[in-house]
């Protein structure tokens, strides 16, 4: 086996050296009912690396890849280019095959990277500190409705209309157990978003409200006003960003008085990848550092007066507080963390925002060219890469005659929102700057034969 | 046993004295000093050119005006910078990383090759179903690798990391009781558990309560049978536990819990020990998360992202979080909020935002493919016998609190007893990292003193592991006899002990440029 | 002005129907050194043995326990800039937080120094 470099004679010697007549006695404590003579029956033994190989990438065929053709979806995660020097610097034995920094002296590279993390997305957030990450977006905006009833002692949370509707089922499943109060529900086909009704709904026992920017529909708004309601009632404004290079384009949460901005970061550095391992955002204001959730890295100094960083405020977490802790997350999602970073880095601001122009243009162009397919409708008043077109019949089988057709075009609201008939006809469409002119004419092409 | 001065080094033994020696640059040879990203780049710096000019967006009052910030790199400078900062890093790949309860194992270069292939890497989680069979297949072939290989009923692929599957766990068991119409609110767990199982049962709504360990490092059977009741929802045991024994009584807890109406959650995190050799669920186990990144040998990345599938008994499977993959003839499907009426009632939700981590399941397929059922057996071997190769060579020169407790699975637990007035399992760690090894894990499990908790895994050979005893030998005699230099460890790192205190007394958090 | 001693390692200055709380310097050796205090707010409501504030170094976080039933009248403020205040000056500079005495026979059952010092002892 080409993993393991232990050789008979090894093992036998070792077990000599332990007093061990054979494996079995090391075995010894494992009950006779459950110990098992040979390998488990009815799997396959071993195998060389050049089967494994063929044998994974005979199923890997049997996909239709995001890449080989026209392909239109987001809700929640985004095809973007990421810059081969990415998949380059993350497979360094070094940042691969590290654990988490719990030894400083011999971890700096993953703590500074870290630490540059925390700071860019506090920058692309404007907000004041950022944490070193999280599972995924869905997972963070729990974390952060927990994190606001910590802090306002209230556990009533209004979620906006517009928040994904994944990220919306996994609040609600927790809140079974936790006993959070969540008043949510579906979207309805509108331009405009529910933020002015959200800001009418705050009352005493509310803890925060949760607005997704773009929304789900890829509505954006400004979150100024709801942000003062907020405040003034004592609640929290939790925004929740699915897709982080509209803020290239589009005022960041912070900047319009967010109290907590979480996001799902896969759309910088980490690509599609089936749905995870994405990378979840977490930034707040400074002043709530303390209930933050998750791994914090600072800045100190080492016994000779060098700089250096450490995992700090350590005392939040479960391996100190056990069942006080702020969350029971023990790990971050540090080699996607890396990933974005370092495709960040190549971006810098100057690319980052160019980046955010070239989608938003390329979008507007395929908005404009699918609402002229007869019967079609742009819902959108505006929006940064995704939007909503209204079609006249019911999206999800058209979704799958474009499939047929070789074009993925989009994600259909029947599939989000299965249970609401009002939505059927919706159809959630993402142009990043992967798509060309030949893919949206082929898309606008192959929509009206569909619908016609 | 390699030979090795049983004294150690000294600061004084370094000619030319590495730890005064002064450059221009700060740079010692290979050692490179770097910059933060925020000092070297520019706002106005790009390593990625864009085919494409555009105009200014019509955004009006919502545009981003004012400066973000963001510096930029040029494509040289990112690899520069990255790549300096990887060789501030141990890593696996550089040598012995014997966290005890991390199983840092060898990571196989081919997984990271089949995770990028593209039907896995470039499929969005969205896409119509009938484009992403291979992609389900992956799933549904590793789904059926975990629940043969536990012995359990079925398994809930979703959860992102080991303590988010405790979480799957315990949100089954809660719903398995609101099922029957219970309302119990304690959950058992042991003093030696992970800081995580204490967590997760608190985050989901129970009452945590100790059980105690006896004298050999085991749980307390008569003491827990004793506490149990109608009020009891379960246990939460980690087997191996974490002082590295088999919880010899798991089958008889699990009996005694089950008859008193509980369940039993078994903390998978040590499932290497004993993959491929025993079967969870030939114990009784109700449910259990198995970290992939552990025992199936996905990278750690420095800190994740790890994933943490559950495997369930039938008694907890009905619960089961959506979405996930089933196989109708030899078409896959997934079943989500859509279907689940019909196919899966009970569920109890959805854990997050898609269907778990995908990156990782195609690694842990390749890895598990790779071993089959004679190589995985073979694993859980090696890995206990190079554990126990490392507690009998050590346990002389350091006090094994549980030796005479039996043979220890695939990790060996050391105390600081003996050691030298003033001198603590902290000094030894960081002796460690002078030596060119990761430190074990210290200080945990909590229920021994200045614990040291040393995990080999099975991709160490007898060389590497006879030249680290003699290392860690080493070490411990100089802790024994109060070597000063020991106190100032490590010496020839890239950076010397760091002032936590400062760090967490005035918080830096990010660059304030 | 008399003051008690609690098995939790806390002080308590007793000045008329006012207690003055910390923590003592034995329990400051062992904490280590701190980097953070929380203390509770003028007006919250205590009862005794139940969280009152917490305290914080590098690896460690201990919660400090109400030793009687009363309101908070003043948290130490201080602490929140300076929490190494409570490594310094642990029974003077360093204290916790100002509270009524809602039953002053919940005093009695504490120890003085003496008997503190004999408990700490035979820790």
């Amino acid at each position: 086996m080409r993993y393991l470099p232990l050789t008979p004679d090894d093992r036998a010697a070792m077990l000599a050296a332990v007093g061990a007549a054979s494996i079995d006695d090391l075995f010894a404590d494992v009950p006779a009912e459950a110990r098992l003579s040979g390998p488990i029956p009815g799997l396959p033994m071993h195998a060389s690396e050049l089967a494994v190989e063929r044998h994974m990438a005979a199923l890997s065929r049997q996909s239709r890849v995001a890449g080989d053709g026209p392909f239109f979806l987001g809700a929640g995660a985004y095809r973007h280019h990421v810059p081969a020097s990415v998949d380059h610097l993350i497979q360094r034995g070094e940042f691969l095959t590290a654990y988490t920094p719990y030894q400083p002296e011999i971890a700096q590279g993953t703590l500074q990277m870290l630490f540059e993390f925390q700071s860019q997305v506090a920058r692309l957030f404007g907000t004041d500190v950022a944490n070193a990450s999280m599972y995924d977006g869905s997972t963070a905006c729990w974390e952060a409705i927990v994190m606001a009833r910590r802090i306002t002692r209230r556990g009533k949370a209004l979620l906006s209309t517009g928040l994904h509707p994944h990220y919306r089922s996994v609040a609600r499943t927790m809140a079974t157990y936790t006993g959070d109060t969540l008043v949510d529900g579906d979207p309805t086909l509108e331009p405009g978003t529910d933020w002015a009704a959200l800001s009418r709904a705050i009352d005493k026992d509310t803890s925060c409200v949760v607005v997704q920017y773009p929304d789900i529909l890829g509505r954006i708004d400004d979150m100024s006003a709801l942000a003062e309601a907020c405040q003034a009632a004592g609640a929290l404004l939790i925004a929740v960003v699915t897709e982080p290079v509209a803020l290239g384009l589009i005022k960041a949460p912070g900047e319009m008085g967010a109290d907590i901005v979480v996001g799902e970061g896969q759309a910088i550095g980490v690509g599609l990848q089936f749905g995870g391992p994405y990378v979840g955002l977490f930034a707040c204001k400074s002043k709530y550092v303390r209930q933050m959730p998750g791994r914090l890295c600072g800045e100190t100094v080492d016994a000779n007066g060098k700089r250096g960083f450490v995992l700090t405020l350590s005392t939040r977490e479960q391996h100190i507080r056990r069942e006080k802790a702020t969350s029971n997350i023990c790990t971050n999602s540090g080699l996607c963390a890396l990933a974005f970073s370092i495709h960040m880095t190549l971006l810098g601001e100057a690319g980052l925002r160019r980046l955010a122009a070239i989608n938003h243009q390329r979008a507007k162009a395929a908005a404009t060219e699918l609402a002229k397919v007869p019967g079609v409708s742009l819902l959108n008043a505006a929006f940064f890469n995704e939007f909503t077109l209204v079609l006249p019949t019911e999206a999800r089988p058209v979704i799958h005659r474009l499939a047929e057709k070789g074009i993925l075009g989009g994600v259909s609201l029947g599939r989000l929102y299965p249970d609401n008939d009002a939505l059927a006809n919706g159809l959630a469409v993402a142009v990043t700057e992967t798509v060309t002119e030949d893919d949206i004419a082929a898309f606008a092409a192959a929509l009206k034969e569909v619908l016609a | 046993m390699t030979a090795l001065n049983p004294a150690g080094w000294r600061p004084e033994m370094n000619a030319g004295g590495a730890d005064d020696s002064t450059t221009f640059t700060g740079n010692r040879a290979l050692m490179l000093e770097e910059p933060l990203l925020f000092e070297i780049g520019s706002t106005e710096t790009t390593g990625v050119d864009f085919d494409e000019d555009v105009a200014a967006a019509d955004l009006g009052p919502l545009a981003r005006s004012a400066p973000i910030g963001l510096p930029g790199l040029s494509e040289s400078e990112t690899v520069r910078h990255y790549t300096r900062l990887s060789r501030q890093n141990y890593a696996i790949d550089l040598g012995l990383f014997p966290l005890g309860s991390c199983t840092m194992k060898h990571n196989p270069r081919l997984n990271e090759k089949v995770a990028r292939m593209p039907g896995f890497a470039d499929v969005h989680p969205l896409q119509p179903q009938e484009t992403v069979q291979g992609a389900y297949a992956v799933i549904h072939e590793l789904a059926e690798w975990l629940v043969t290989l536990t012995g359990m009923h079925a398994v809930a692929m979703s959860p992102k990391a080991g303590a988010h599957g405790e979480l799957c766990g315990v949100l089954c068991i809660k719903a398995a009781l609101a099922a029957r119409g219970e309302d119990r609110r304690v959950l058992l767990v042991p003093e030696s558990a992970h800081g995580t199982n204490p967590a997760t049962a608190a985050f989901a709504g129970f009452t945590v309560e100790d059980i105690p360990a006896n004298a050999e490092g085991r749980v307390d059977l008569a003491a827990l049978e004793e506490r149990l009741g109608p009020d009891v929802a379960g246990v939460m045991i980690t087997n191996p536990n974490t002082c590295g024994l088999f919880e010899r009584d798991l089958k008889a807890i699990s009996d005694a819990v089950h008859a008193a109406g509980g369940y039993i959650y078994c903390d998978g995190a040590n499932f290497n020990a004993i993959v491929g050799r025993v079967r969870p669920g030939d114990l009784g186990v109700d449910a259990m998360h198995i970290n992939l990144h552990k025992t199936f040998s996905t990278p750690h990345g420095g800190g994740g992202p790890g994933s943490g599938p559950v495997v369930l008994s039938a008694a907890l499977a009905p619960f089961a979080p959506l979405p996930f993959v089933t196989k109708d003839g030899d078409r896959f499907r997934l079943i989500e909020e859509e279907n689940a009426g019909e196919a899966h009632p009970d569920s109890f939700g959805r854990m997050t935002a898609f269907h778990g981590q995908m990156g990782m399941f195609t690694r842990a397929l390749a890895y598990i493919l790779s071993h089959g059922a004679d190589g995985l057996k073979q694993v859980s071997e090696d890995a206990v016998i190079n554990a126990n190769y490392v507690l009998r060579s050590l346990e002389d020169v350091l006090e094994a609190p549980f030796a005479a407790s039996g043979p220890c699975m695939h990790e060996a637990l050391f105390s600081d007893k003996g050691l030298a007035e003033g001198f603590s399992t902290l000094d030894i760690a960081k002796g460690l990292i002078d030596e060119g090894y990761h430190p074990m894990t210290v200080y945990f499990p909590l229920v021994v003193h200045g614990a040291m908790l040393i995990e080999p895994t099975e991709t160490e050979s007898k060389a590497v592991l006879d030249q680290f005893i003699g290392a860690l030998r080493s070490i411990a005699l100089r802790a024994k006899n109060g070597d000063p230099a020991l106190k100032s460890a490590p010496h020839f790192a890239p950076r010397a002990r760091l002032d936590e205190t400062l760090a967490a007394r005035k918080p830096v958090l990010r660059w304030e440029g | 002005m008399p003051r008690y001693f609690t098995e939790e390692h806390e002080w308590i200055d007793v000045d008329g129907d006012v207690a003055t709380v910390g923590i003592t310097d034995f329990a400051q050796g062992q904490l280590g050194d701190i980097v953070f205090v929380e203390v509770p707010d003028a007006g919250a409501e205590l009862t005794k043995g139940g969280d009152a504030a917490v305290v914080e170094s590098v690896k460690a976080a201990s919660d400090v326990y109400a030793p009687v039933d009363g309101t908070v009248t003043e948290g130490n403020g201080q602490l929140e800039e300076d929490p190494a205040l409570v490594n310094t000056d642990p029974e003077g500079e360093g204290w916790f937080f100002r509270m009524t005495l809602g039953d002053k026979s919940q005093l009695d059952g504490l120890m003085d120094a003496k008997e503190y010092k004999t408990f700490c002892d035979s820790l």
